[in-house]
């Protein structure tokens, strides 16, 4: 690995664990969006402020985008207060026109600026280690290291000054009301976290990607666990893991590397999103089918409790009476054996004593319809679940 | 070139014309599905699947080799339709809300999207360039065999929206009753969001991925504040995306080194604000005038209360107070009290005033009847 290979992919980490960390709590408060658009928004104040400074490093040009993105969730509160158009709606007219407003500038003055949308939106973190930040005439470092580098700083000494404050407002913005933490200041402070951030990390990674880096890792996360400390570790760690294992296939397929990473990101969102424990979509299919199966073993117990007549209780008319299908039915008649629920004499099935236990709980949890019951329940009777 | 040479020009300038009206009927055409998306809390899907359809395109691109726009549109709708579909299933199978679902899909097929285009960039084949015009949109690529193509879609779509225009509505406002009435709502449900989708890849050529979502929600947001009834809102926003599109184009074009696509969405953005201000019932002028007017009602009413309970205390109503009496906290000022003067509720005589047997009437009755000068 050559010098410039290592300070890439140490940008890119930070630059993830930088977004991982506003972005955990975007994700919580259902604000994801806001990134998108502050993203977007934060053009035109970064047009501004190179023409002011001319060069894409100053921290005036942070201060001003940064200022642009505030602007932003500002104008969009305003104009979904007003009650006119829904929040969304509001978010999605607010940061294309602030958008056009950036393009315009640019192309307006195209002639004497060296910027284009391009490379604002999209960035190009190949050539990061090719603006060095000299002191005094020694070579520090890439500058977007130094930039990004102490906007992390930052990040993480307000995360820890601030955590129980931000994890209140998060999860319950009445009771942080009245503890005496203000939500308004933690929320637009979250916002101008989120701001700078995107600025430090455009020139990186590029606007649109650095809501990759903000939502997926978190949302990954959160289908991982509901722990919220646990979560953002989760985040950082996905995180960093794609911005290097992304520089890798970018390296590999000599394409974008922000694109790479994002991929990375994707792909790995995509395993959880499936193969999760608990919430992932192969888990959830899974419960309700079993909870399909269990809900007809009910039905059909309390069936048998109810008839005391041989016809009624015969195998063939399940399929007849209930209306089961025919596979269905050997499903639940089997597992009813296999919990020793029913016996079946001559193709006569009637119900043990367990089963009768069961029945009479199960209707009084019909009757009293306390959700938590019936999980004790099926954990105290199944041997096998559905 | 000024706004008349302009005018001259597009009647007889192919590409002109075919420009303004490319983007007139693309402007319509996402008016009216916008209005949809608008009115279902789906107004960053347009942003979510103008992103997601990217990588659409650039596999279409890789497979075919073709810069054939109609299948590379054809990649964009396929990408774009996964994209919502997958956005739909993480918001129903997972517990991540839809905005971090919406968010997501964007974000990671964009992010997918520039992959394959930078991977197409370094393929040795000298025919790509010029697919990054769907990242910011080039009106100035549209044809005349486009612009057909955006016509036969507008067509169809109309057609489909008359046909299911009762659907629509009622799924609309209220999908748990269309449910109960036996519509396969989500046969519906999936047909309004492929013409959503549909109209969002067209509008990629124009305006760009990034600038589509404001081209489907500006002419509807705008077309909202004017109406309370579905199908004039449709048609409203039809119209107001149409000029977007026309007067976009014409300040574009008369004017050096301004894309079409922002000014459109600028041009949108101006009829969002006007109507936010001046619409009639909605708007915030005139709310604000209400609001003024109410309170000075008020304070009217309130004054003239006061006297009423000075006045119940003497046999007679008319006998004359001094008007020092009065202060602010009744709402009294010289304005008021000229006002009531002029209503011919209470008579000045030097420095006492004394109430008219129709002042004592009104106070009397403020409270118990609507009065009928509420406008």
């Amino acid at each position: 690995m050559s010098n410039a290979q290592i300070e890439i992919q140490l940008i890119a980490s930070l630059v993830a664990i930088a977004c991982a960390i506003p972005g955990t709590f975007l994700v919580l408060r259902k604000m994801a969006m806001i990134s998108d658009a502050i993203s977007h928004s934060i053009l035109p104040g970064i047009v501004i402020g190179f023409f002011i400074t001319q060069d894409l490093n100053s921290p005036l040009l942070i201060l001003l985008a940064a200022i642009t993105g505030i602007i932003t969730v500002v104008l969009v509160e305003y104009i979904q207060k007003t009650g006119l158009v829904k929040e969304d709606t509001a978010i999605g007219l607010v940061f294309p026109i602030l958008f056009s407003i950036g393009v315009i500038l640019i192309a307006k003055n195209a002639n004497d600026v060296h910027l284009d949308v391009d490379a604002v939106l999209l960035g190009e973190l190949a050539f990061a280690p090719f603006d060095r930040l000299l002191i005094a005439g020694v070579d520090v470092g890439p500058k977007s290291l130094w930039v990004i580098g102490s906007i992390l700083l930052i990040t993480i000494g307000l995360l820890f000054a601030f955590f129980k404050e931000l994890k209140i407002s998060t999860f319950d913005a009445g009771l942080a009301a009245s503890l005496g933490f203000s939500p308004a200041i933690i929320h637009y402070g979250l916002m101008t976290v989120s701001s700078v951030t995107t600025v430090g990390a455009f020139d990186a990674v590029g606007a649109i990607l650095v809501v990759a880096l903000m939502i997926a890792p978190a949302a990954t996360a959160y289908l991982l666990t509901t722990n919220l400390k646990r979560m953002l570790m989760y985040a950082i760690c996905f995180g960093v893991f794609s911005a290097i294992s992304g520089y890798w296939l970018a390296h590999w397929l000599d394409a974008s590397i922000a694109g790479s990473i994002t991929t990375m990101l994707g792909f790995i969102f995509l395993m959880v999103y499936l193969f999760a424990p608990n919430k992932g979509v192969i888990a959830v299919l899974y419960r309700e089918k079993q909870q399909r199966t269990e809900v007809s073993l009910l039905t059909f117990l309390l069936h048998l409790r109810n008839h005391s007549e041989e016809e009624e209780r015969h195998v063939n008319h399940l399929n007849e009476h209930i209306n089961w299908q025919k596979v269905r039915s050997k499903t639940v008649l089997e597992l009813a054996l296999k919990n020793n629920m029913i016996l079946i004499e001559n193709s006569v099935v009637s119900l043990t004593k367990k089963g009768k236990d069961f029945t009479s709980q199960a209707i009084d949890y019909i009757i009293t319809n306390e959700d938590s019951k019936i999980e004790h329940m099926k954990d105290d009777f199944f041997l096998f679940r559905g | 070139m000024d706004i008349t040479e302009y005018i001259k020009l597009v009647f007889t300038d192919y590409t002109l014309r075919t420009i303004t009206l490319g983007t007139a009927v693309l402007g319509a055409v996402t008016g009216m599905l916008g209005s949809f998306a608008v009115l279902r809390k789906q107004s960053l899907l347009g942003d979510a699947i103008s992103h997601a359809a990217l990588p659409g395109i650039a596999i279409a691109f890789l497979i075919t080799g073709a810069k054939d726009s109609n299948v590379l549109l054809l990649g964009a709708l396929v990408s774009g339709l996964i994209g919502t579909f997958w956005i739909r299933g993480i918001v129903s199978k997972t517990h991540l809300k839809s905005d971090t679902a919406l968010g997501l899909i964007l974000s990671l097929f964009f992010g997918f999207g520039m992959l394959l285009l930078t991977f197409i960039q370094k393929q040795p084949n000298a025919n790509q360039a010029g697919l990054d015009k769907y990242l910011f949109g080039q009106a100035a690529t549209l044809v005349e065999s486009d612009v057909w193509l955006m016509t036969i879609v507008t067509g169809a779509c109309l057609l489909v929206l008359l046909l299911f225009w009762k659907e629509f509505k009622i799924l609309l406002f209220d999908a748990d009753y269309t449910k109960t009435l036996g519509f396969n709502t989500k046969f519906i449900d999936i047909l309004i969001t492929t013409f959503i989708v549909l109209a969002i890849v067209l509008g990629l050529q124009t305006v760009g991925v990034v600038l589509m979502s404001a081209m489907l929600l500006a002419p509807a947001a705008a077309a909202r504040q004017w109406t309370n009834s579905l199908g004039v809102m449709v048609f409203l926003a039809a119209i107001f995306g149409a000029f977007s599109g026309v007067f976009g184009t014409a300040i574009s074009a008369s004017q050096n080194n301004l894309s079409t696509g922002p000014v459109i969405v600028i041009v949108a953005g101006v009829f969002v604000l006007i109507s936010f201000i001046f619409s009639p019932s909605r708007g915030l002028l005139f709310k604000q005038i209400r609001f003024i007017k109410n309170r000075r009602d008020l304070q009217l009413h309130k004054t003239l209360s006061f006297m009423y309970h000075i006045a119940e205390t003497h046999d007679n109503i008319s006998h004359p107070h001094a008007i020092k009496i009065l202060n602010n906290f009744q709402g009294f000022t010289k304005g008021t009290l000229q006002k009531l003067v002029r209503k011919n509720y209470v008579k000045l005589d030097g420095s006492m005033w004394s109430l008219t047997e129709e002042g004592f009437n009104t106070a009397s009755n403020l409270y118990n009847q609507q009065t009928e000068n509420n406008e």
